[in-house]
């Protein structure tokens, strides 16, 4: 009885009932959390001493790279569930949070390098977090253009979930060694701001936006999702009721 | 093609479980063959000097400039080079079926593949290392970085060999697959080429360069045990379609 | 660019102007925040657009498939004829 709802997930049209619900909660909570979070972190959260109010550019910065990154390992976690128990639904997952995850990546590198130019001067710096988050992107848009080079759908998911999770293995050793060749090459003229502790006056609207960009995650997520599932079972009768706007039955 | 009648000729009624001489004479069939397509074996060398050539033509002859360059422009133009060799590396096993008869013999597919790397590295990577301290010296690297340039890009190209022998296997089905092959093995190559251009650094800098050689030779390690496991993944996928 | 101390939660800016301006960064603050945001609208957008061609074209092939079952009831038995 306790595996009934992993062989249910199996069932792409029971997760799309299953999963109404929850759209509006989600998106709410997002629209919410981001709006209070902007606002605060905008206008309340105090000046920082050293980098005036540039630095309010890390209550969008910061999230976005902590879901780019969890966003490739939740990529690579349903591809897997996918090769493993060959199941539908998690290769859509799989495939709705690669574009997801590329467009947070890139949120996260052009903050960065906005907050670069008043920080550092310069747009661009081959600093090591900057340059993991470039070959994450990199990673994201092999994942995507492999996606795309194939003609049959069963075959990019599978090619899709090997590459990701090639890359899985691969992301360790990129970090470790980006940060090896960065203490290298390290100009002595850029000081990183390396604050440890962050005042909880700042902390909090960081909190909330940390928050609110998990909640648009999963919304978006979700919501990509089912609309892959319904593309890919554009022939069932189910979907098309769906596309007209007609109440589905229990699914059983 | 030859790899089939390799296991053709073995009796049928012995199923072989042990790996190694089903790997060996695939390996030496596998080198036959690479060793007959010369022209294969001469163009990724022939790019790797010419592109190399190209560079003081684009930056101009100073030889500090030069040297400075020279640590990775080599390393990355023996990526390239690897890379480039590596599209038709299942190819035409592809075309040909015997990729398919591969995958139903008895033999793990992994140490197919194994082979199959492991000449591709003997035809490119290999004397792309030895070639290497030639084109160091027209590009005026000082001495003391020769040893760790051929000793890194023999342990690197193997690493990328490998490495990319999962993206070959992930497009052999493919059509055009040469940029799309690049797109997805190279944000891969990263750590081989880090550390492989580090140890030169190190090497001419005066500092010892066996903490970057070790890393390379555990990358390599890494790779042989996981890449031939993804690329057999990845070839029985590619059948698939 | 008055800081309140003490106060936290404080408006942290005197006017309007001056929390567009944000001293000089305010360029940087505010194109970042809004081509984040862009960026955003676009990802929870994108699905809504994609589900109405999908509409448009599961209603094509099915005034398609209407129409095809009309010709076909309007033609007298061709089955019977070939037989």
């Amino acid at each position: 009885m306790a595996w009934q709802w992993f062989h249910r997930l199996g069932s792409p049209r029971w997760f799309y009932q299953k999963t109404s619900g929850w759209l509006p909660w989600l998106a709410a909570a997002s629209v919410l959390l981001l709006l209070v979070g902007t606002v605060w972190g905008l206008g309340f959260a105090p000046q920082d001493a050293k980098q005036g109010n540039s630095y309010r550019i890390i209550y969008i910065h910061v999230p976005a790279a902590f879901l780019a990154l969890a966003g490739y390992y939740i990529m690579a976690f349903s591809g897997a569930i996918g090769l493993i128990w060959k199941m539908k639904l998690s290769y859509a997952v799989m495939r709705a949070a690669a574009p997801i995850g590329a467009v947070l990546t890139f949120i996260a590198l052009f903050t960065g390098s906005l907050w670069g130019k008043p920080t550092w001067g310069t747009y661009w710096v081959w600093d090591a977090r900057i340059t993991s988050m470039l070959i994450l992107l990199f990673l994201y848009v092999g994942v995507i253009a492999l996606s795309r080079a194939f003609a049959r759908e069963q075959v990019a998911d599978k090619a899709c979930a090997l590459l990701a999770l090639v890359g899985t293995v691969n992301i360790p050793i990129i970090y470790k060694s980006v940060d090896w060749w960065f203490t290298l090459h390290q100009p002595a003229t850029i000081k990183l701001t390396e604050s440890s502790s962050i005042d909880p006056s700042m902390f909090y609207p960081l909190l909330v936006m940390i928050i609110g960009f998990y909640c648009f995650y999963a919304w978006t997520l979700l919501v990509h999702t089912r609309n892959l599932i319904l593309q890919r079972e554009w022939r069932t009768q189910w979907a098309q009721q769906v596309l007209r706007g007609e109440p589905l039955g229990d699914a059983g | 093609m030859a790899s089939v009648d390799s296991i053709a000729v073995r009796d049928p009624a012995e199923p072989c479980h042990r790996a190694g001489p089903g790997f060996m004479a695939l390996l030496r069939v596998e080198l036959l063959l690479a060793l007959r397509r010369r022209a294969d074996i001469a163009n990724p060398l022939l790019f790797f000097v010419t592109v190399l050539a190209l560079l003081p033509l684009g930056v101009g002859p100073e030889p500090e400039l030069l040297a400075r360059m020279a640590p990775g422009m080599i390393w990355v133009m023996a990526l390239l080079a690897t890379l480039l060799s590596q599209e038709s590396l299942f190819r035409s096993d592809f075309e040909d079926g015997s990729l398919e008869q591969l995958t139903l013999s008895p033999q793990p597919l992994y140490f197919a593949v194994l082979a199959k790397v492991t000449v591709h590295w003997l035809v490119t990577g290999l004397p792309l290392a030895l070639l290497s301290p030639l084109l160091a010296m027209m590009l005026n690297l000082p001495a003391a970085g020769y040893p760790s340039l051929l000793l890194s890009l023999l342990l690197g190209t193997a690493c990328l060999s490998l490495i990319g022998a999962v993206g070959a296997a992930l497009t052999v089905s493919l059509r055009r697959a040469g940029l799309l092959l690049a797109l997805i093995v190279m944000p891969l190559y990263v750590p081989v080429l880090i550390f492989g251009t580090g140890a030169v650094q190190a090497a001419l800098d005066g500092y010892a360069y066996s903490v970057q050689l070790a890393v390379l030779a555990a990358l390599l390690a890494a790779a042989a045990a996981l890449a031939p496991l993804a690329a057999a993944g990845a070839i029985r996928i590619s059948l698939d379609s | 660019m008055p800081v309140n101390e003490g106060q936290v939660m404080q408006f942290q800016f005197a006017s309007i102007a001056d929390f567009l301006s944000m001293n000089g960064h305010g360029v940087y603050v505010w194109i970042a925040y809004g081509i984040s945001f862009a960026a955003l609208a676009a990802l929870a957008l994108q699905p809504a657009l994609r589900r109405r061609s999908m509409q448009r074209e599961l209603a094509r092939q099915q005034r398609i498939q209407q129409r095809r079952r009309e010709r076909t009831q309007a033609r007298p038995e061709p089955l019977a004829v070939s037989e």
